[in-house]
């Protein structure tokens, strides 16, 4: 039987407001746990929240990103139920008028396809706080300063047929929202959480299998190897015979597999009603318009421009937009150098390679633009060449000086005094007349063209890299003819 | 000094003729040696209201005494009061001291009033016969045996025993109005709105709304005039003008609109009772103002939904008493579960867990639509209901309960008996409107009822009314027999 995929993805992002959603404690990431916790946030009695205004401008600029209904007005409700890191027994959360209505975003996948993923809605809601449950000698310790972070989830509809798209749309939505700045997005630090809703079906069929969902998958990797492996556990499970069941599942890395948390039966009530400690949310066009004309360039727009300004393909360019800081390191080495091609090679080649190997982050990376670009400059005037460039760049990523200092500490200044590549020439041939014997010898065109080529290696090699190639062809060829 | 109202007092206090401090001891000394009959107050603040006192005395000689400074006064036990006890009359928080004022509570303390303790009340503001207190039932000084109404049932009889000139009070279906009936007392209920809830521990947010419990009209604009305004901290506050209600009491009613409505004097109402509202109406009508009937024709839905909307708002309201921050719990918890069950169970009584038992049922799924959504549009019909009448009259005129004070456990094997003490008062809480009662004659020697509802924020021309009828009748001079 062959199988089709069908998944959902929610999105909680964390919204980089300064303070709570309904409070005016801090929301910075760090801090003594409760340090950050209001009375407010705390529930003590009589407390109210008031909403913060901020929250609602992010909400709205994301909605414009992803081609979005703004709503005129959206009312928060209270989705009832009780644990011990939500203080109030409800969050506040919108239900049944969002902020945020249908929309839709572009993946582009590595079959160089592109899909489009539509957007459910996304709503504004609060954080809970965390539970503790080592170091408590059995207690737990509950930690509130998250209490109360403003959170826009965002729910796609059941668009994504593979782990790849979903992956790919994760990271869509992380670069709009980062690129909008409403959010750090930072996957480990639970800024940008992911459920997953997983449901499989024969293909062909138009109705959807049962789904289970996958709760809190914390990284781009992750969303892609949970989603396959609930896959294979699902269609595992059909073919013995079985069932799936509605349920929420747990995904563990370390063993790659899914567990069962909670099935249908047990899932809460929630009682959703409307919050009547806030009013509805009422925005108006002037508001609207306002945050529109202040949207800053989004992934699609830019990567149109990079196609058309610097005259990238759109392979090369797509990975460059993922996020803001490398597009804008992108454009720093590619006006540096005035070469986009060099840059957008250096970038998506070494520099990509030297990232993963040590996996680091563009916003960490030690190499500066300005000093790729110095370093690009440096290949097209001929001062290096372009294998030793590759030198050049490990040890700016080691933080060893310049382009220009490394260039001179390490003597890698490509030699272009005919003289001084004349005497190597001379050199060489002397010492490796058998070489040019062979070479002199040689009838087939293709097998001297080789064989020529290793007496410029040898030249190469003698002059530690650094002779100018093109001048070394020129003057060997000129000897080995002048000694016919 | 007892016999004073509170405008007396303030005038003795501008001439000199008396001290904050030594109105306060008497005050102090008054609840101590009488308290014991009425079970009034749940905590008295000795200490901090003679310091209160003292600085009140030290404001007015330094000149900075306004119309409320060193008056004593009570407040009802559900205002956060900072570094005093403040129970709901729960056991649930039997040792609670809230670290911050309420936003009335601050108002008063600015303004130099001296709180001398706060008031016994029907536990969580639900009940009306104040027998639902952890702090035992409260005994109305027209009577022994008999019931002071609920819930600011503590503040009623502390005003009606001549311990304090005034009281606060809360009213979310009738909690001042019925009780300053039942007491034969000057009670306002504002719009919703207009004095903020922040800091009030919440019954049910979109009804609950502080007033007063005076003695008088003069008095209720004096504590207006303190009380009203509106707060950032509170979202559904509102942000209008707050006028002098002193200054239009002497205003002339002469050409006033007064509305009955025809649903008001039914068979709940005894013809006893019918006739002495109707004489008190016809004061009016020697006061220049026309009378005619009217008609409220979802009257008799009001109770029905108000039974629906307050106890849901409340079930999720109260969820934050879960012992895991303050509050009452539970010795020795297994686990979180556990902790919730006995700690909720052993710190609320009977009837709040019947309401909070009330409204989740109300909210579940399945019956969402059915009783919540139901109740919320009969809860606009309503609105309606009194958007008409307000087209033809100024004001609506009516009893306040079905009855006078009734005896203690008449009503409490009984709950639907008893929420019917509030089936006149409920509809303009359903409605957000401005509503009052005050003493309009007496049935059985025991004081009846007047109630005024006006038009939104029109609770100028409300006690403007009030004063005028207060200056022809004697209704509110009446003392209770077993007054202090």
């Amino acid at each position: 039987m062959q199988w089709e995929t069908v998944i959902g993805l929610e999105v909680h992002v964390q919204l980089a407001t300064q303070s709570k959603i309904f409070s005016g404690a801090s929301t910075a990431f760090g801090a003594e746990p409760n340090a950050q916790a209001s009375a407010v946030d705390l529930a003590m009695p009589g407390m109210l929240p008031v909403l913060n205004e901020g929250a609602v401008r992010m909400a709205v600029q994301f909605g414009f990103a992803v081609n979005a209904d703004i709503a005129h007005r959206s009312v928060f409700d209270r989705k009832n139920y009780f644990y011990a890191d939500l203080p109030k027994g409800y969050q506040i959360s919108q239900m049944y008028h969002p902020i945020v209505g249908k929309g839709e975003v572009s993946v582009n996948l590595s079959d160089g396809s592109e899909r489009t993923i539509g957007i459910e809605h996304a709503h504004l809601e609060e954080d809970a706080g965390k539970s503790l449950h080592e170091d408590f000698q059995g207690q737990s310790g509950i930690d509130l300063n998250r209490a109360g972070t403003p959170l826009l989830e965002i729910v796609s509809e059941p668009d994504m047929r593979s782990a790849e798209e979903a992956a790919a749309y994760l990271r869509k939505i992380h670069a709009i929202v980062t690129y909008l700045g409403i959010s750090d997005g930072d996957m480990s630090q639970g800024s940008m959480r992911c459920d997953c809703n997983v449901s499989v079906r024969p293909k062909g069929q138009t109705e959807f299998g049962t789904r289970s969902e996958i709760k809190n998958v914390n990284s781009f990797r992750f969303v892609e190897k949970a989603i396959n492996t609930e896959v294979e556990r699902q269609i595992e499970l059909i073919e013995d015979g079985g069932e799936v069941q509605q349920e929420t599942r747990l995904y563990d890395a370390d063993r790659d597999e899914t567990r069962s948390m909670r099935t249908k039966e047990f899932a809460n009530d929630y009682r959703y009603f409307p919050d009547p400690d806030l009013l509805p949310v009422e925005i108006d066009d002037e508001y609207i318009d306002r945050i529109r004309d202040d949207l800053p360039e989004l992934p699609d727009t830019k990567q149109a421009r990079f196609i058309t300004e610097y005259g990238l393909n759109a392979d090369e360019a797509a990975p460059l937009v993922q996020s803001q800081t490398l597009a804008d390191y992108f454009e720093q080495v590619a006006r540096g150098s005035g070469d986009a091609r060099q840059a957008a090679n250096w970038i998506m080649g070494e520099l990509a390679r030297l990232m993963n190997q040590n996996e680091v982050e563009i916003q960490d990376c030690p190499v500066g633009a300005s000093d790729l670009a110095t370093l690009i400059l440096r290949v097209q005037d001929g001062t290096i060449s372009g294998k030793l460039a590759k030198q050049v760049f490990e040890a700016l990523w080691n933080g060893e000086g310049s382009p220009d200092e490394i260039i001179d500490k390490q003597g890698l200044k490509q030699v272009s005094d005919s003289s001084e590549i004349e005497a190597l020439v001379d050199q060489v041939l002397a010492d490796n007349q058998a070489m040019v014997d062979d070479y002199l010898g040689e009838e087939v065109a293709k097998k001297q063209k080789k064989k020529f080529n290793a007496l410029v290696g040898q030249v190469m090699k003698a002059s530690q890299g650094k002779a100018n190639p093109a001048q070394v062809n020129d003057i060997l060829q000129q000897k080995l003819t002048s000694s016919d | 000094m007892h016999t004073s109202t509170l405008s007396e007092l303030a005038r003795a206090l501008e001439a000199g003729e008396t001290t904050s401090e030594a109105l306060t001891r008497e005050t102090l000394e008054r609840i101590r040696a009488h308290d014991g009959r009425y079970n009034s107050f749940i905590t008295v603040a000795e200490e901090r209201a003679l310091e209160q006192a003292r600085a009140a005395d030290k404001a007015r000689t330094d000149g900075r005494a306004g119309p409320l400074t060193g008056i004593p006064f009570a407040h009802k036990d559900i205002f956060c009061t900072e570094d005093l006890l403040t129970t709901c009359g729960s056991r649930m928080l039997e040792n609670f001291a809230p670290p911050y004022n309420s936003t009335v509570a601050q108002k008063l303390d600015d303004a130099g009033a001296v709180c001398v303790g706060k008031a016994n009340m029907d536990e969580f503001a639900m009940g009306s016969s104040n027998e639902t207190s952890y702090f035992g039932p409260v005994t109305n000084p027209w009577g022994d045996g008999l019931v002071p109404g609920g819930s600011s049932g503590g503040s009623a009889a502390a005003v009606a025993a001549r311990l304090v000139p005034a009281a606060t009070a809360t009213d979310t279906g009738g909690s001042i109005r019925q009780p300053a009936a039942l007491c034969g007392l000057t009670g306002l209920k504002p719009t919703y709105g207009r004095i903020s809830r922040y800091g009030i521990i919440a019954f049910a947010s979109s009804l609950d709304q502080a007033g007063t419990l005076t003695r008088d009209a003069r008095d209720a604009a004096l504590m207006l005039n303190t009380m009203a305004g509106f707060d950032p901290k509170d979202s559904t506050s509102l942000d209008r003008e707050v006028p002098d209600y002193s200054a239009s009491l002497e205003n002339d009613l002469s050409g006033l609109r007064i509305g009955l409505p025809k649903e008001y004097f039914s068979d709940e109402l005894s013809p006893a009772m019918a006739e002495q509202v109707r004489s008190a109406v016809r004061e009016y009508e020697k006061l220049g103002a026309t009378v005619k009937e009217i008609t409220l024709p979802h009257s008799h839905l009001a109770v029905a939904a108000y039974y629906v909307i307050a106890p849901a708002e409340a079930s999720a309201n109260l969820s934050r008493f879960d012992g895991v921050r303050y509050g009452h719990r539970c010795d020795n918890p297994q686990d979180l579960n556990d902790l919730y069950l006995r700690s909720r169970s052993e710190g609320f009584g009977e009837e709040v867990k019947r309401r909070i038992l009330v409204g989740t049922y109300a909210l579940s799924a399945g019956f969402f639509d059915a009783y919540y959504l139901k109740a919320q549009k009969v809860r606009r019909l309503i609105q309606q209901d009194f958007t008409n009448a307000f087209n033809e009259v100024d004001l609506i005129m009516g009893p306040t309960s079905p009855s006078p004070a009734f005896a203690q456990g008449d009503k409490t094997d009984d709950p639907i008996n008893m929420y019917l003490e509030d089936v006149f008062t409920i509809a303009s809480n359903l409605a957000g409107l401005p509503a009052m009662s005050i003493p309009g004659g007496m049935v059985n020697n025991l004081p009846v009822g007047l109630q005024i509802i006006g038009n939104y924020f029109d609770e100028a021309r409300m006690l403007n009314a009030a004063h005028r009828f207060q200056q022809v009748t004697d209704w509110h001079r009446q003392v209770a027999p077993n007054s202090a």
